[in-house]
């Protein structure tokens, strides 16, 4: 069908995100070398400052935004086998985002926006920087709505079928983007730009804290989604079975779009301005959270069980052996799974109410997001990525042996640099710090760390320039792809007659928004009611 | 187990069991972490307390010289301190072991946060809000305040000592 040119645009988009991944990475090497205190010449607060947040920026708004929006077409065209709704406003959301990104870049990269990726005021920045990232977030709408338009177009075609699972996913991630978005955005627009501007003097901290966690944590799903959605649709097939359970699939979905933005209050657990009450509602909400990722493990790693027997795996763990592991797709998921298994061990700990208070701020967290984000979420964007170049572009993978060497050092470079992260937050080290002038004797039990970081760092580096490598040089493969639609796996029971809640996401949107409103009402409306001071802008 | 309410989106007992396991892991989690935190009294930094960061040393508690340790008349201790760019104030406190302490802290310009490493004392110190934090140090030593919140180019530069005596008087 039609999606030679949705396939333009995701390849674009793409692309876009893996050239900001590129550029991050390299800055990464260079922040674990500054910090390392090895090599007193780059040594510099400003200049790492400036790269953390840019890298910060880069990985967590560019990178992401892009691969989401660009998969998110590419999967809606080929699933649903319709075209894009309105191609003229989806061109026009891409380049509102890149106005964003070029807006942001500029005082990024010259020192004036040097507040990290969570720009947590007074701390100003420029506000050039402000904008572009508004900018950024409105031109995702453009996608979250053409999503939303694709499918209900496709079931008014499509009376009493049920809607395809990838479709199902990727539309409750953009609804539940477009709502967890407003957080951050009413944030930007009602306190941080006029405040930028100078057209108030002063905003209240506790109030934009409170709204900036509205978009803290439902955030992280929004780039873990497409990582869910691969795994679910593309990878039971790519590993020579069927998925397991494609309800289950859809009830992650609607639990991950219900549940995981009303609790963004497990990001100020350490913050005065809200009762502790508050906090604990918001931390058994977390808890609940965890169910669409148990549900996910499970049907994923039954549905590879499945392809491992087809495959003539035998015994308790014969199938694992049977897996076809020269598949990206395959070993992009093990891999990531994993990740995700030791990252949820020390996630638990964050989400508690009262064992956050050991490793709050420390480079533990840092160590933890890199695990579970720059790990499992983007090893499965590189398995997209090589899955999906060869359909985008009609040419064959580039090579296949290197797309693994590339999963393999990207898995490696992650523990080496992550786990000793872990140590030093248990060990006290705070995070976002460019030297440890700090006591002799606390400062020597980090030092070993310091320098496994680095080693972790550069395998990590040379792994990106590997994938970049490979999807550059696909485009000028001479070999054709043979088979260029796109291959969903099939449920292992057909789905005869699906509950409608379960084919449609508009009694879920209703619901997240009232539990919404029970969770972050008050909260708010706490601001309002008491007298409060805000805060003058302070420079970097 | 007769109905399951699970059947109606699921047909595979063994996903269905899973489900529920999932379900009761997740609650189990969360109630025994949150009735441990609730039984024990571990709650996280709350108070909802406004101040004017602006005009701190104009202040009844946080002015200049104000700050420090006072003794409560119940043998508590409150410490009272400012952090302001980079440092926390007073640079050095003395605290007896052994003994409860509660800290009001206050910011004089932008977001900090403090944690002292080997203690579970940890909080956020917001503009605009006073932070209040109650502990009990029950190792003696040197230790750090270290500042765990980005607040500018000399975040890393920021931290103070605490020591931990000693009783006065040997525990009475
Ligand atoms: C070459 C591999 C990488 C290296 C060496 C690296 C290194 C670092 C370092 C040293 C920091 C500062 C940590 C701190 O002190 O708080 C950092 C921050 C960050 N990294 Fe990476 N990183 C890498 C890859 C990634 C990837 C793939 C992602 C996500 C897609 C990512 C996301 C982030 C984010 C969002 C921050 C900002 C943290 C903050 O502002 O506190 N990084 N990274
Ligand atoms: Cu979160
Ligand atoms: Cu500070």
């Amino acid at each position: 069908m039609d999606h030679t040119d949705s396939a333009r645009l995701s390849l674009i988009s793409m692309w876009v995100g893996f050239i900001a991944f590129l550029a991050a990475a390299i800055m990464g090497v260079y922040q674990v070398l500054e910090r390392s205190g090895l090599i007193p010449a780059i040594e510099s607060p400003a200049l790492y400052f400036a790269s953390v947040s840019t890298h910060g920026v880069l990985m967590g708004f560019v990178l992401t935004t892009f691969l989401v929006v660009g998969f998110g077409y590419y999967t809606a065209t080929t699933s649903l086998k319709q075209p894009v709704w309105n191609k003229p406003l989806a061109w026009f959301g891409f380049y509102i985002c890149i106005t964003g990104v070029l807006m942001a870049a500029v005082p990024l990269l010259t020192g004036q926006a040097s507040v990290l990726y969570t720009f947590y005021p007074p701390l100003k920045a420029h506000p050039a920087f402000y904008i572009g990232a508004t900018l950024l977030v409105a031109g995702s709408w453009v996608w979250c709505l053409e999503m939303v338009m694709m499918m209900t177009i496709w079931k008014r075609a499509h009376p009493g079928d049920t809607v395809p699972l990838a479709m199902y996913g990727t539309t409750a991630n953009a609804i539940m983007w477009f709502i967890t978005s407003l957080g951050v955005t009413l944030e930007a627009i009602f306190q941080l730009i006029p405040w930028s501007l100078g057209l108030i003097d002063t905003v209240d901290v506790g109030l934009a804290r409170t709204l900036f966690s509205w978009t803290l944590h439902a955030i992280v799903y929004f780039w873990l989604f497409p990582a869910y959605i691969a795994m679910y649709t593309l990878l039971p097939k790519a590993a020579g079975g069927k998925l397991f359970s494609d309800q289950m699939g859809r009830v992650a979905f609607i639990m991950l779009l219900v549940f995981s933005i009303p609790i963004g209050f497990h990001h100020l657990y350490m913050d005065p301005f809200q009762a502790a009450g508050w906090k604990f509602l918001h931390m058994i909400g977390t808890f609940m959270v965890a169910v669409p990722t148990l549900i996910t493990g499970f049907t994923i790693i039954a549905s590879l069980e499945v392809a491992g027997r087809l495959r003539g795996g035998k015994g308790l763990f014969g199938w694992i052996a049977a897996l076809p592991w020269s598949n990206p797709m395959v070993t992009a998921a093990g891999l990531g799974l994993l990740m995700l298994t030791l990252g949820g061990f020390g996630g638990m700990i964050n989400a508690s109410y009262s064992m956050n208070a050991m490793v709050h701020n420390t480079q533990w967290v840092t160590g933890h997001f890199h695990l579970i984000f720059a790990g499992t979420t983007v090893i499965m964007y590189f398995a997209i990525a090589y899955y999906l170049w060869p359909k985008m572009t009609g040419r064959r993978l580039y090579s296949n042996t290197l797309a693994l060497t590339q999963l393999w050092l990207w898995f490696i470079g992650m523990l080496v640099l992550t786990l000793p992260w872990h140590y030093l937050g248990i060990a006290g080290q705070p995070r976002r710090i460019s030297s440890t002038p700090y006591d002799p004797v606390l400062v020597q039990q980090w030092d070993a760390s310091e320098l496994a970081m680095i080693v972790g760092g550069l395998i990590l580096m040379i792994s990106a320039l590997m994938l970049v490598y490979v999807l550059a040089r696909t485009h000028g493969n001479s070999q054709q792809e043979a088979s260029l639609a796109v291959e969903y796996a099939e449920p292992l029971h057909p789905v005869l007659r699906i509950p409608p809640l379960l084919n449609g996401l508009a009694f879920w949107t209703v619901l997240v928004v009232v539990y919404m409103v029970a969770s972050y009402g008050y909260p708010i409306l706490q601001f309002f009611l008491m007298e409060t001071h805000g805060t003058v802008p302070w420079s970097i | 187990m007769s109905i399951d309410p699970l059947r109606h989106v699921c047909e595979d007992p063994l996903e269905r069991k899973w489900t529920w396991i999932s379900l009761i892991l997740a609650s189990v989690m969360g109630g025994v972490l949150g009735f441990y935190a609730l039984a024990s009294n571990l709650h996280p930094p709350s108070n909802v307390e406004t101040i004017d960061s602006s005009r701190l040393h104009l202040s009844e508690e946080f002015a200049e010289d104000k700050l420090g340790v006072k003794t409560n008349p119940d043998g508590s201790l409150t410490i009272t301190m400012v952090a302001a760019r980079y440092g926390f104030y007073p640079p050095r406190i003395e605290v007896p072991v052994d003994t409860p302490v509660t800290l009001r802290m206050a910011s004089a310009d932008v977001l900090h946060g403090v944690h002292v490493p080997g203690t579970n004392m940890t909080t956020m110190i917001v503009p605009g809000y006073i932070s209040e934090v109650t502990t009990t140090f029950t190792r003696t030593g040197e230790f750090s305040l270290l500042c765990n919140e980005y607040c500018g180019l000399g975040h890393d530069q920021m931290w103070s000592r605490l020591s931990v005596v000693e009783k006065p008087g040997g525990g009475g």
